[in-house]
Parts: structure tokens; sequence; C-alpha cells
């Protein structure tokens, strides 16, 4: 009995506000906008009985989704989104690897002082951190500043408000959970074989990308999805760093429920967005069960 | 003793400069005089005034934080007891379902989760406003105080507990006195950690929140879209460094009680 109490609380809450929610999500999508309070057709009416929950289903369709993959705005919005993510995991990973490389191959006295600052971003503000660009970034910024003052330019760059400035604020932001399982990876590696290899005529580095690098496979992979998987529906960073130029879902969607108050679209949006996230979701789980197996 | 190389210095000094030094700026020019925040104009703390007697902040730094301790505690108290039920209550109905809404939320864009909020909340006649914040908050962190405290738990030995009951406790005292304790750092992180979420939250909080309710982070948002404040960089100073003192201070409690551990071990060893 209290056993059954015990699990339930924590059950009945998210089929309430996670499954319940969710579901609604899936039913407006299939829904068509309509100019009414709230603005969608059709509404399940009980008092008509049986004929208005029949009518209710009927008019269900997939019209939204027949229409997303006909406007072009959106499916290129899916596909700048991807790639924008794929190349901000990468450009992430070739950061982050050093750094925790760096990391395992300082003295034991001073590697906890290292995570902690890799971790201490991750405390502060996420909002914050994307807002200090803005000032660095800016036409008038202080990268600009420094820039022209240097000399090394003569015009200022225009960075603020383009993708490149959508990377440099994902890989700021999300460094640290690229850094942190490739960090857990390496510092398991035995040393000896490093060795090992050496003896053998490796040199430094062809035993780097010979033994360490397939070692650390699965943090390098870990670290991937980890960045992978956020930024796909990223709304603040692309908002406040790409400007209008940048497509992202995470901004369509938004527009799309705020602006244009087309909420079955938004909906819809979002159930795409779900489904294409399933792909990366499953390949970290079996990457995760994977490094378990082999811990074990 | 292994080689430093030139390397692995480069690549640390270049790695911390690019993570501090945008904190950095931001903190110095917080404290410059001038309106246009990319000229330094002399040193000043007028930011600092003027932010104190905006009460629009103010109003939204206490909501924040009435929302952050309300939720965060909540969603340790449930996470807790999923935690609990994933791993030590073996199997039962819809456990699978269970632990799919557990790391669901882990995973899902913001917007999605906003956005399925808001729509409950607005199918159930629910005035948006603190208390949906609330539940929003309450929802998605409860699922990463449910994370970290499985971990522990996981690990935890159980004929530690079976033992308490041979000795003549029942269920509850066993787990008050004997599992609480040993997974209570977990608990605290948890918690921790779902306050700073709730602090952070600027989407979710965006889709649940109504004209009745402004949190800091949505403060902050409008004000930055229309470009950089002096007013904001002062705020944010405040808030890096109290993050850094937080973090600071909890990482030296924690090396200290490890030290004094140590200490505890090696006398009791030299006893024997």
């Amino acid at each position: 009995m209290k056993r059954f109490v015990l699990i339930s609380i924590p059950y009945l809450w998210l089929l309430a506000l996670f499954l319940v929610p969710f579901s609604i999500v899936f039913k407006i999508s299939l829904s068509d906008i309509a100019l009414s309070i709230p603005p969608y057709l059709p509404q399940l009416e009980l008092s008509t009985g049986w004929t208005g929950i029949k009518k209710f289903f009927s008019d269900l369709d997939f019209e939204n989704f027949i229409f997303l993959t006909t406007d072009k705005l959106y499916y290129k919005a899916y596909l700048s989104s991807l790639k924008i993510a794929i190349i901000a995991t990468f450009l992430t990973l070739l950061l982050g690897y050093p750094i925790a490389y760096a990391i395992t191959r300082a003295s034991k006295e001073w590697r906890p002082t290292f995570l902690l600052l890799v971790i201490l971003p991750f405390w502060t503000s996420f909002l914050i951190r994307v807002y200090a660009w803005i000032g660095i970034l800016g036409q008038e910024g202080y990268l600009n500043q420094v820039l022209l003052f240097t000399g090394l330019t003569t015009e200022p760059l225009i960075i603020l408000n383009t993708p490149i400035a959508v990377y440099i604020g994902i890989v700021y932001t999300y460094l640290p959970f690229m850094v942190l399982p490739i960090y857990a990876t390496l510092e398991k590696l035995d040393d000896s074989l490093l060795e090992a290899a050496e003896d053998l005529g490796c040199s430094h580095f062809t035993a780097f990308w010979l033994v360490t690098f397939p070692l650390s496979r699965g943090g390098v992979i870990a670290g991937c999805f980890l960045v992978f998987i956020p930024t796909l529906g990223e709304f603040v960073i692309p908002s406040l760093l790409g400007g209008s130029n940048t497509l992202m879902i995470g901004k369509v969607l938004w527009d799309e429920f705020f602006s244009n108050r087309d909420w079955p679209l938004a909906s819809t949006v979002a159930i795409i967005l779900l489904l294409i996230l399933i792909i990366p979701i499953v390949l970290f789980q079996r990457n995760e069960q994977k490094e378990r197996e082999a811990d074990r | 003793m292994k080689r430093f190389s030139w390397f692995n210095t480069t690549s640390l000094t270049l790695g911390f400069a690019f993570l501090y030094l945008p904190m950095f700026i931001l903190i110095v020019y917080s404290f410059n005089a001038s309106k246009l925040v990319t000229v330094w104009a002399g040193f000043s703390t007028k930011w600092y005034g003027e932010l104190i007697q905006n009460e629009a902040f103010l109003d939204a730094a206490l909501v924040t934080i009435k929302v952050g301790i309300v939720s965060s505690t909540l969603a340790t108290i449930l996470g807790t007891l999923a935690a609990y039920a994933l791993i030590r209550a073996g199997r039962f109905w819809g456990r699978t379902l269970f632990s799919g809404m557990i790391y669901a939320p882990l995973v899902m864009p913001e917007v999605i989760t906003g956005l399925s909020l808001l729509l409950l909340f607005i199918g159930v006649g629910l005035d948006r406003g603190i208390l949906t914040i609330i539940l929003a908050h309450t929802t998605f962190s409860m699922c990463y105080v449910s994370v970290v405290v499985s971990s522990r738990l996981s690990t935890f030995d159980m004929s530690l507990e079976e033992a308490a009951m041979d000795l003549g406790a029942n269920a509850f005292e066993a787990f008050r006195l004997v599992t609480l304790p040993i997974i209570s750092p977990a608990i605290i992180s948890g918690w921790l950690l779902a306050f700073t979420l709730s602090l952070d939250d600027l989407v979710i909080a965006s889709f649940a929140s109504g004209p009745a309710a402004t949190t800091l982070p949505i403060k902050i948002f409008s004000s930055v879209r229309l470009g950089v404040s002096p007013e904001i960089n002062a705020l944010s100073t405040i808030m890096i460094g109290m993050v850094t003192f937080g973090v600071i201070t909890a990482s030296l409690i924690s090396k200290r009680a490890a030290v004094q551990l140590k200490l505890e071990k090696q006398t009791r060893y030299h006893k024997i």
C-alpha cells in the first residue's frame, strides 16, 4: 500500500503534466486554425453526446503535416537547423577535445581546479553567457575595436546576426557538455598502453591517433549527442545572435505560436521536430548502454 | 611524471580564455560611466544604483527566487520519490512508461515542453502566473533530480537497510536513519541543480507565464533584444558573482569534508 502511494505521486504528476500536455499538442497538430477561443477547431463538445465525439474525430486530419511538406520555409528551417547543429557540434568537439585531453595530462593536484573552471560557466546563467557575445561581436563591438585598432582589418567585420555568431554562441555555451564526457573516458585510459605504443616505434602523434583517440570514442560520441540534441531545438542563441538571417526551427515554432498565433501549425512543427530528434536520442541511449557494459 | 607539452598548455590557455574573457569583459564594462556600452568613459558604479532603483527588475527577481525555491523543493521531493520508484520499487504496472516520462523531458526541446504545458494550462482554464511557472519548472526539474538521485541510489548497498530492519527498524525508520543520510549529498545537489535550472529558464517560463508574473530571464531577454545595456551588464555581474561565490564555497566545503574524512580514517588506522 505504501509502495503504491510512493510510486503513484510522481507517476500521476508526470502523467498530468507531461503525457497529457503532450497528447494535447498532438491533437492540436491535427486540428485546423480558426477564429475562435482557443484558436483552433474542432473542439470536443460532450454536450452533443456521441455524434459530437464522432464529428470531433472526423474533423481531425493530417492537413498541417501535408502543408509543412509543401511550404519551403519549413523544410528549409529543419535543414538549416540540422546543418547548424552538425557544424556547431563538430566545432565544439574540435575545441573541447584538446581541453579535455590537456586536463588529463595535468598533475593530480591541478585537475580538480581545471574541472571546476570548465563547470563553473555551466552554473552561470545561459542567457547572460549568450548576451555577453552581443557586445563582443557587434559592428562597434569589442572584437571589431581590437581588430581595427591593431590594423588587422580596415572595415568592421559583420559577425553579429549571421550564422557565425550562432556557431560561436553554441560552442561557447555547450563546451562543458563536450569536455566532461571526453574527460571521463580519457581519465580511465591506461597510460601503459601509450608507453607500449611508443616502445613499439609509434611517434607521439600516431600513438595518440591509434590508441588514445579510438579508446575515447565513447566519450566523444556522448559529448557530440549532448551538444547536438539540445542545439537542434535551440531558441535563445539564434534569436539573440542569429538575427533574421538565421533560420532555426525552435525560432520558427516560437514565431508561429506567439506572432502568427497559428497553434495547430506550431504543434505540427513541434511533432515533426520530435520525430527528427528520436533518431539521435536512440543512438545516444545505445552508446550510453555500451559504455556502461564496457565499464563492468 | 607526465610531460605537460606546449600543446596542452596552449589548448588550456586558449580554452579558458575563450570561456572567461566574454564574462570578464561584461564585468569590466558594468563599471563603465558611459551610456554607450562600447566606449570606456571612466569608472563608475552608477548602473548598480540605477538597477537597485529599477522596480520592474526587483519585482522580476523576487518572482524568480520564489519560483526557484518552491519549484526546486517540490522537484526534489517528487524526483527523489521517482528515483526510489525506479531503482527500488521493483516491477510495477507501466514502469517503462514511467521511466520514459522521466528521461523524455531531459532531451525534449524547451520550446516543445513550454508549448505543451501552455496548451494544457489553457485547456484546463488555469490562469497563467506564478503558479503555472512553478508547475512547469517542477515538472522538468524533477526529472533532473531523479536522474541525480537514482545514480546514487543504484550504487547504494541494500544490505545496510536490511541490517537496520533486522535490528528492529521499520521500513520508514530504516529509510530515514540509514538511506537518507547516505543519499543526502545527491539530494542536495539535485536541489541545487533544480534551483539553477529554474533561475536560468527563459523559454519554458515565457510559455507558462502570463502578464501577471514576469521572471528575471524574461525581463532580461526582452531588454537584451534591443541591444547591450549597461544595467543588464551590472545585473549580469551580480549574478556571475553570486554563482562564482556559491560554486567555490561548495567545492571548498566538499574538499574540506574529504580531507576530514581522510584524517579520520588515518587516525582510526593508527589506533588499530
